[in-house]
């Protein structure tokens, strides 16, 4: 039997996160993971993140990943890969299997960390090849540089599917609707947003009757349900699709803490079964700590954070740090966790209808219900505003938890204020300079650079442009509005790359004047 | 179905690969790269069926490609149940596609 200090299963954000804290510490850390790689789902997640500097907001997943990576190694942190821990015990036993060989280990302190496991939804002919997890997408196509499909509908309007669809169409897929049972958007709107402006159909309201083909999908068929989840006859609609995307949410991985004898409770709030715990990740057993999706879903910036609670709290049950060096520590991560809390997205809101953002100002009813904010709604948020010259228009328009705009522009010309999920301002005075900072730095591509008249019947709109073939400068095709549907011809005047803009690239077009506050996007002409 | 490997990709750029190698699908010579998952080779060349299920030899195919639902699973080099999504490709492995847990398909 091998002894460590401290057993971390699961090198994802969380578990990482815990093992760069305790190692700093002096303690001896080993993590198992079943998989071949180290770093979770984060190798997978190729948007720009949410949240403030401190939660690496704007830094892309994958760069993440890399960077804990490389901390972990620093510091010595042992990681072993293709081991499946199958077995924990109330006496802080690890049963760990690799290969075809089992090894028994001991460890003074234990942190779970296993994340999440996606859910399923079945309908007729969801076990034919071809139907797919959205995780499974992001895998084949992140992961292994492999398209999942060509024709694809996305079943689901969380984070997951709205960063999902989007992704498929970075790498070339066509997605051709978004499907979800729910009356509303369940993620945050700039991701659909985003999605929608490319022309995406949303279907809210509306699931899967039916998956078709026989030896694999060839279509899929859906109809709308009423407010009991029954489908409305008649309202049929089909699609040729090769792959349907599900994502329909995830149910924490808790099984080992079971095992173990963990007190544990069955809470729709955090996702399922979890274990039963304190804000820092202490369970029922002395010693045993749980950080990340295993103790209830939420983000992987929230969960690198518990990661490190449950390092630096394993730390002082171990004797390796003070009380007082641990209360000080914890006070820290609990604003920063606290922050990633707040808004129209926190977890004590989680089944909500809000009506209304934190500025008493009425939340757009088509981007929860359609994917977009309508043409009619945009003008009452406070970062869109109006003046002379090229100025930015923050389309910003719920409560979440980030603010990488404001640090972004180096006129002053954006506030978000100390709350980090209030809605962002448009300076009144401010002086843009056209650098574009801020429209590469938005995590929900929600900012455009607009000048909505150049003197001569024309308008210009910089927006953020992050597929392949880049458009190049002169050529002509056409603007689509928000809800992803042709405005106006447009032509490109120029595309912007830069390092600093992290493969955001500026693409800036030029639309007649009476669009400059509805061309959204551009795409080439058909 | 050609074409499904992402030649470039606008944030993670091209795809790296390890070195192009040979291995066989029922038979037939295929192509993929070293140290992909065997089920990611066979995917870009348009495979969708990787197995029938026994009682009622319906069609499987990838469904969570990180190795939890075991829908993938192939006859690789004559061992069954082979999950091929976490399963790095080797130079020279027979994969078969698998009839309940025999390479037989079914009379």
């Amino acid at each position: 039997m091998k002894r460590y200090d401290l057993i971390i299963v699961g090198a994802g954000p969380s578990g990482l996160s815990a093992a760069i804290e305790a190692a700093k510490r002096g303690i001896e850390v080993i993590v198992f993971d079943e998989n071949e790689k180290p770093g979770g789902q984060l190798f997978k997640q190729i948007h720009k993140f949410f949240g403030s500097k401190e939660h690496r907001a704007k830094v892309r997943g994958f760069v993440i990943g890399e960077q804990l990576l490389e901390e972990a190694d620093k510091l010595g942190v042992k990681v072993e890969l293709n081991s499946t821990v199958i077995g924990l015990y109330q006496d802080k036993e690890v049963v760990v299997k690799k290969d075809d060989k089992v090894t028994h280990y001991k460890a003074d302190a234990i942190i779970i960390a296993t994340g999440a496991a996606e859910n399923m939804v079945t309908f007729p002919g969801w076990t034919l090849p071809g139907v797919i997890g959205a995780g499974a997408a992001q895998t084949m196509m992140n992961l292994h540089g492999v398209k999942p499909g060509k024709k694809i509908l996305m079943l689901g309007s969380g984070n997951v599917g709205l960063v999902v669809s989007f992704q498929l169409m970075q790498c070339g897929c066509d997605v051709v609707a978004l499907v979800d049972a729910a009356p509303r958007v369940g993620g945050y709107g700039v991701h659909a947003a985003k999605v929608a402006r490319t022309g995406v159909p949303f279907y809210l309201s509306h699931t899967i009757v039916k998956a078709e083909g026989e030896e694999c999908v060839t279509g899929v068929t859906i109809a709308e349900v009423d407010s009991s989840f029954k489908f409305i006859e008649g309202t049929e609609k089909h699609f040729d699709v090769d792959t349907i995307c599900l994502a329909v949410g995830l149910s924490p991985m808790s099984q080992l803490l079971k095992m173990a004898g963990c007190k544990m409770e069955d809470n729709p709030k955090r996702g399922g079964q979890v274990p039963i715990c304190d804000e820092h990740g202490s369970t029922s057993i002395p010693g045993i700590f749980v950080a990340g999706d295993v103790s209830g879903i939420e983000e992987a910036s929230s969960a690198m954070i518990e990661g490190r609670m449950a390092g630096i709290t394993a730390a002082e049950f171990l004797g390796y740090i003070q009380k007082d060096e641990m209360g000080t520590e914890l006070e820290n991560l609990d604003k920063a966790l606290d922050g990633l809390r707040q808004g129209m997205f926190a977890p004590s809101n989680r089944g909500k209808l809000i009506e209304k953002t934190d500025e008493g100002i009425e939340v757009s009813e088509s981007l929860l219900k359609k994917g977009y904010v309508s043409d009619d709604e945009i003008e009452r948020f406070p970062g869109v505003t109006h003046k002379k010259g090229i100025h930015p228009v923050i389309e910003c328009t719920q409560n979440i938890p980030c603010n990488p705009c404001q640090d972004a522009c180096v006129k002053k010309c954006i506030s978000i204020g100390s709350n980090i999920t209030s809605l962002p301002i448009v300076v009144e005075d401010g002086d843009c300079i056209n650098c574009g900072m801020c429209v590469a730095s938005c995590s929900g591509q929600a900012i455009f650079l607009v000048d909505e008249d150049c003197g001569d019947g024309t308008a210009t709109v910089t927006l953020p442009y992050e597929f392949l073939p880049l458009p190049s400068e002169g050529d002509k095709g056409i603007a689509l509005g928000r809800d992803g549907k042709k405005v106006c011809e447009a032509t490109v005047v120029s595309v912007k790359s830069a390092k600093a803009f992290d493969k955001t690239h500026l693409l800036t077009m030029r639309v007649p004047k009476e669009y400059a506050m509805k061309a959204r996007f551009y795409k080439e002409a058909e | 179905m050609s074409g499904t490997r992402i030649e470039e990709h606008p944030i993670l750029g091209e795809t790296i690969k390890g070195k192009e190698i040979t291995f066989s699908f029922d038979g037939k010579e295929v192509k993929g790269y070293e140290g992909e998952p065997i089920a990611a080779a066979l995917k870009a060349e348009g495979l969708m069926v990787h197995r029938y299920t026994q009682k009622e030899h319906k069609p499987r195919g990838i469904f969570c490609a990180i190795g939890r639902c075991t829908d993938c699973v192939m006859i690789v080099d004559g061992v069954p149940n082979v999950r091929t999504c976490i399963t790095p490709l080797k130079e020279g492995m027979e994969v078969k596609t698998q009839y309940g847990v025999s390479d037989k398909p079914f009379e």
